[in-house]
């Protein structure tokens, strides 16, 4: 029987493997434990580890980037074959730690490519029932007071694999991968409201963005009262091109699509626009054949990262199991973890300070017995929402919701110590 | 700016001193950050012509509202469909690298539901608004009102939601009821 232990059990029985990890850099889980079996091996290694101390290293670099040995840890993109800049690329969620996702790995969802936006030339427009049409300039905004806040964003239609027969056998961040968690920097939309003067009748402001497509949708101006961002910086630097150089709207814990990048314009009105990306997409089928509209929140979710599909254990022992939690509800309350596909549960560890609307990084030691299992974890946030089985899911929203899948995640763990993706 | 002055600045904690910009008061008396983010910044909004808007690509709301001056016949539609939209939609609006935009099996309630502008959309609107901003993709913005509404006019009538010969302006695109009109529940407000 596969047991979890207690976080400081593990820490103790654990030292000495991830001493052996660290000695031996950033392998896979099963070569990582081959190498601590081989003595010899490692006497080697060593040897090949020390020569960086007897020639010199490269020169300082403008900007730098990720190790030249982590070339494979990449967004992985699906986009249209006719219109290139239309599609995903994903968050390679397996391959990473802690809760800021790095600003080159953050998911993207372009409807028609990433624009060159001039900041020179760039102007945010507010017009429609205010009480006076306003224009910002980019030196403008950076008078405001800014603030800054570790804010996850997910598309409404990530996981939607979920829905799919049979489990799709891909590593966890290609068929997840569309959420990121950034700390976001900019200016508080309130402040702008204020100068403009919002008519009290108008209940939605239509944001629109730079990009080929003139990206539309409809955003109830309490949202945009009550915490909205307008976004300059990400994780420290101006915003990447790809991300909404120079503004984008940061709406905590909402479906990405509302959360319009190269923001350039705000129309306040009386009404939703009903654009294509609130009617004809991003709008949940439900089994009685009417859809849900304007369901903007992200429910709990969470995900085991590690051991994760295509992984492979070693031998039998200790395991961390390593996951991500998030609800845009607000904070993650808890996460427990289930080694026999949700039969028994055990609270997980998690990183603190937990933040509403943002990652948090859970951890649970796990002994592994050799035999089969299947791991789960499930997430439960401050509000009492509870991260559904996909059985539940299933029940209650039928199988054409496509858009906000966040039920819980099973991976199946074999004798031989391979992992991969289950429905359990 | 006294060197006096700067002097007394520099020697100011980082937060103090970061404060200074949004401070009404004189130099010597800054206020703590909690205070400044209290009192209104100083407004940057610049007037906005609103004569510059009607310049802008108009967002076209379900009642009419934004909708250009023109008018189109399907007949026309059907040339600039083949033209700009056949190659990623199907010659047939059936559907190839791109969705499908004519036909569409119902009902929604059913196993492998069918979501297409028939069976699914609720506004005509949407439509011509997302055609007009987005529409083709390798040259977005170009087309023409009237274009605009003789492409609304053969995809709605090969769709049976229109009349062929008939010709389609900003009052009959508005007046158009979809099928799933009422086909969904607003979770908001």
């Amino acid at each position: 029987m596969s047991t979890f232990l207690d976080r400081r059990v593990f820490l103790e029985q654990g030292l000495r493997l991830s001493l052996a990890t660290a000695a031996a850099g950033a392998l896979p889980l099963a070569q990582a434990q081959s190498e601590e079996r081989s003595a010899d091996k490692m006497g080697e290694m060593r040897s090949d580890a020390l020569a960086s101390q007897h020639k010199a290293g490269q020169a300082f670099s403008n900007y730098g980037m990720p190790s030249v040995y982590e070339k494979r840890v990449i967004r992985l993109i699906g986009s249209n074959r006719m219109v290139s800049g239309n599609g995903v690329s994903w968050t390679p969620l397996e391959s990473l730690e802690g809760i800021v996702t790095p600003t080159g790995l953050h998911f993207e969802r372009h409807h028609n490519g990433v624009p060159d936006v001039d900041p020179a030339r760039f102007e945010l427009l507010m017009h429609g029932m205010v009480a006076r049409p306003l224009r910002f300039d980019l030196a403008g905004l950076l008078r405001y007071p800014l603030q800054s806040r570790l804010i996850f964003i997910e598309c409404g239609g990530n996981s939607n694999a979920g829905w799919h027969e049979e489990p799709m056998q891909k590593p966890v961040g290609s068929f997840h991968g569309l959420v990121s968690c950034s700390e976001w920097t900019g200016v508080p939309l309130n402040y702008l409201l204020d100068e403009a003067g919002i008519d009290s009748k108008a209940t939605w402001a239509i944001a629109e963005g730079l990009d080929a497509a003139a990206t539309e949708v409809s955003i109830p101006v309490s949202k945009l009262r009550e915490d909205a961002l307008l976004a300059l910086y990400q994780n420290g630097e101006r915003l990447r091109a790809e991300n909404g150089y120079p503004l984008r709207l940061v709406l905590p814990g909402w479906e990405g699509v509302r959360q319009v990048k190269w923001l350039h314009r705000l129309e306040f009105t009386d009404q939703p626009v009903m654009s294509r990306n609130e009617t004809g997409e991003y709008t949940q089928l439900l089994p009685s054949g009417k859809a849900e509209q304007f369901d903007f929140v992200m429910g709990p979710k969470s995900l085991i990262t590690s051991p994760s599909h295509g992984q492979t254990l070693g031998l039998p022992g200790v395991y961390e199991i390593r996951g991500l939690a998030w609800s845009g509800h607000g904070s993650v309350a808890k996460v427990e973890v289930s080694a026999d596909g949700g039969q028994s549960w055990s609270t997980a560890h998690i990183d603190g300070p937990v933040m509403s609307k943002c990652f948090a990084r859970f951890r649970a030691a796990w002994k592994w017995n050799g035999k089969p299992a299947v791991l789960q974890s499930r997430a439960k946030d401050d509000h009492g929402n509870i991260q559904p089985t996909r059985a539940r899911l299933l029940a209650e929203r039928g199988r054409n919701g496509y858009f906000h899948y966040n039920a819980i995640v099973s991976w199946a763990v074999d004798s031989d110590g391979t992992v991969r993706h289950v429905y359990a | 700016m006294s060197t006096l002055k700067i002097a007394r600045i520099v020697q100011l904690p980082p937060l103090l001193l970061a404060s200074l910009l949004f401070s009404f008061s004189s130099l010597t008396t800054p206020l703590a950050h909690a205070d400044s983010t209290a009192s209104t910044p100083s407004p940057m909004g610049k007037p906005l012509d609103t004569g510059s808007i009607t310049r802008l690509a108009p967002n076209i709301y379900p009642n009419g509202q934004g909708l250009p001056d023109g008018m189109g016949l399907a007949k026309n539609g059907s040339v600039l469909y083949q033209a700009h939209c056949a190659n990623c939609h199907g010659s047939k609006g059936e559907g190839a690298t791109a969705q499908g935009l004519i036909g569409g099996d119902g009902p929604l309630s059913a196993h492998d539901a069918d979501k297409t502008i028939l069976t699914y959309w609720p506004y005509a609107t949407t439509l011509i608004d997302t055609i007009a901003r987005s529409m083709p993709p390798a040259a977005p913005g170009h087309l023409s009102a009237d274009e605009l509404y003789s492409l609304c006019a053969y995809l709605l009538a090969e769709n049976g939601l229109w009349a062929r010969d008939q010709p389609m302006g900003p009052k009959e695109l508005a007046a158009i009821v979809m099928p799933n009109r009422n086909g969904f529940i607003r979770k908001f407000p």
